[in-house]
């Protein structure tokens, strides 16, 4: 993975509480075998209608939010199922941080795992980027801030070790296989086997 | 003295490879992988990109469930797969489970079936494991006292190649039920009123677990819906204490330990209780004494009201707004008063041979209503040979339902089975979501009482008026 140490964009606003991974992108563009071109289905039935036109009022469609690699969505952004198409879908069509102030779990371990940086906002730092729609964010993944256009840095919680994978491009499972001989060990030592 | 432990810090302790740090999270080993057709191939891919092997494959079990088809079939041969990217998914995952190794329960295999019934029902679930697969639903299996959770593709391929996990050790949130369910109040009734109460990210960056006397007097099938639907609480998994409910429903089961390893084994799942004094995150205390029977009336799994209930009043949220006009209903109307297309039993929630015998209770001697389409899809082949044994198929169809093979059908649409749009469907899944069972299907989320009540009478209906 390429590293990532900064984003700098301007925000697409969702402001929908609970957006799923069904509304990220639906189920049944989940029967491919790749990670790739996921874009194209990118919040599909909000932003296509049954005819195949674009829904005009869709915030994606907006000729605005063109090239802004920043979402700012509604509380609890991501839930529901574990599908890392989900990320994928948003990274394909340029997005590249999700910002609100509750990110759901799996969505936000998926994310992480490949570049897509999922940032917690107080309510207040919410409620000004729901109402400012296009403004421009600066993300500094090593120093853990997002800068508003006024320059006040405000920093998120990310976990370490996601953040210093980020930073220097290292793959996870790159770590894991480190410690296989500690897995191996582990393997031998527990007191029941599976 | 030691100190006093949950069950789930137990569980976390013994899979603890690498301790975590400020720095780094845990190295936590998997004791089961459970793999299906839609999110491990681009896995598989990374694997063959590095050259690398599946670790352990005898701790993976695989099965097709999600994209595969539901049509009543009396050879697999004559299964129809919906789509040309079904199909090759379905092609790749056995190619892949031959190339690497793995046991795959595909089509053919008297043993296939939806993967987190079939985890159960073979006996690879077990108190005390850590079970992952790239599914949500993966918290299922936390009702035998195991840890077991969702995990994305990436994941799936670090278990894959390693068996083990990154991960940042949960907080626990206990919930206590205590009372005795009503007639016709079932554990899908009692998940719903949870969800409801806590909401959609109430139980986000916990492990859940569920306790008290409503659920000791669970079974098992009953168990697993509670715990299968944590994740709509946006729990990272839903756990509840081994007993001998728990033994007794894997003794004998085919992968379940045998003879003396049985009696090891049942020594060390006695052990896997929640001490005296084990202080949890947080404790929330429900009574299930006075639940009515639940549905959603929203699009999402906590939205919910007594299915004798009025739909809330708008409260000026627009998502609430929003969600009420998807589903075209009307705040402060009964919703029991909803006219219903599609009726839909089965899925991971609701599809065990207990849920379908409940539904049929219900169903016999009646009719589906007059343009009322009810699917029943057990959650497995054994399931559905069971219920064939104990004559539920013939109550079904005589009703004028239909009678499925196993898979996930109807939960997700994205196999063939789907709700037509603006449709009504009610149904015994865990997820109604805008669109998840088909472009602009509307979803309410009930028991399999509800449902099948619902079906006869071609409105939501309340299953109590219809109990014998």
């Amino acid at each position: 993975m390429d590293p990532i140490t900064k984003i700098e964009s301007c925000t697409i606003v969702l402001p929908t509480k609970d957006i799923d991974t069904d509304q990220i992108i639906p189920a049944r563009y989940l029967t491919t075998t790749s990670r790739d071109g996921l874009g194209e289905f990118l919040f599909h039935d909000l932003r296509i209608d049954s005819h195949g036109n674009a829904i005009a009022d869709f915030v994606l469609n907006d000729p605005k939010s063109e090239g802004c690699g920043i979402l700012v969505a509604g509380h609890n952004f991501g839930c529901g199922s574990s599908r890392e198409h989900a990320p994928w879908a948003l990274l394909d069509c340029g997005i590249r941080a999700v910002v609100s102030t509750e990110i759901a779990d799996i969505f936000r371990n998926n994310s992480l795992k490949n570049g897509l940086i999922p940032i917690i906002v107080d309510t207040q730092t919410h409620q000004y980027l729901l109402q400012n729609p296009g403004i421009n964010l600066v993300i500094d993944i090593a120093a853990a801030t997002l800068t508003l256009p006024d320059g006040k840095p405000i920093a998120f919680p990310i976990d370490g070790f996601a953040r210093y994978c980020l930073v220097e491009g290292i793959d996870q499972l790159g770590y894991l296989r480190n410690q296989l001989s500690t897995i191996e060990q582990f393997e031998k030592e527990r007191s029941w086997m599976p | 003295m030691a100190t006093a432990k949950t069950l789930f810090e137990k569980v976390w302790a013994e899979h603890v490879v690498v301790d975590e740090s400020p720095d780094i999270p845990a190295v936590l080993y998997i004791d089961l992988h459970l793999i299906h057709e839609v999110t491990t191939p681009q896995a598989f891919a990374l694997l063959k990109a590095r050259g690398l092997a599946v670790r352990r494959p005898d701790l993976t079990l695989a099965t097709m469930d999600h994209s595969t088809p539901t049509t009543p079939v009396t050879s697999f041969k004559d299964l129809a797969v919906v789509g040309a990217g079904a199909a090759n998914q379905i092609d790749q995952m056995e190619k892949n489970c031959a190339a690497f190794g793995i046991d795959l329960l595909g089509f053919g295999s008297e043993q296939r079936g939806i993967v987190h019934v079939i985890g159960p029902e073979l006996g690879a679930t077990q108190p005390g494991k850590t079970i992952v697969c790239g599914d949500s639903h993966t918290s299922t299996h936390g009702a035998f006292g195991a840890l077991a959770f969702g995990i994305g593709t990436t994941e799936v391929g670090h278990v894959l190649a390693t068996q083990c996990l990154l991960q940042r050790k949960p907080k626990t949130l206990a919930i206590n039920i205590d009372g005795t369910l009503g007639k016709g109040v079932t554990a899908k009734d009692l998940i719903l009123a949870i969800i409801g109460e806590i909401g959609v990210d109430g139980g986000t960056g916990y492990v859940i677990e569920y306790r008290g006397s409503a659920i000791s007097t669970m079974g098992m099938d009953e168990r697993m819906t509670v715990c299968n639907m944590s994740i709509e609480a946006g729990a990272r998994a839903g756990m509840i204490a081994p007993d001998s409910t728990t033994f007794d429903y894997l003794r004998g089961r085919p992968r379940a330990p045998q003879g003396a390893a049985w009696d090891v084994a049942l020594t060390r799942w006695m052990a896997l209780q929640s001490d005296d004094g084990a202080k949890f995150d947080k404790t929330l205390d429900i009574d299930a004494s006075e639940l009515p029977p639940m549905v959603t009336f929203g699009t999402n799994p906590g939205m919910v009201v007594g299915v004798d209930e009025a739909i809330p009043a708008a409260n000026g949220d627009p998502s609430f707004r929003k969600a009420l006009d998807y589903m075209q209903l009307e705040a402060g109307k009964p919703i029991a008063a909803t006219g219903v297309d599609v009726v839909f039993v089965g899925s991971c929630t609701n599809s065990r041979l207990s849920d379908l015998a409940q539904a049929a209770e219900i169903m016999r001697g009646q009719r589906v209503a007059n343009g009322v389409r009810m699917l029943v899809v057990p959650g497995s082949q054994q399931i559905k040979k069971e219920a064939e044994k104990l004559g539920l198929d013939q109550v079904f169809l005589t009703a004028g339902a239909e009678w499925r093979e196993s898979g996930c059908s109807m939960c997700l649409g994205m196999n063939g089975d789907t709700v037509a749009k603006g449709q009504l469907s009610v149904s015994t899944s865990n997820r109604n979501f805008e669109g998840r069972q088909g472009i602009g299907a509307r979803t309410i989320l009930a028991s399999p009482m509800t449902a099948a009540a619902s079906a006869i009478a071609g409105h939501v209906a309340d299953p109590r008026q219809y109990l014998r």
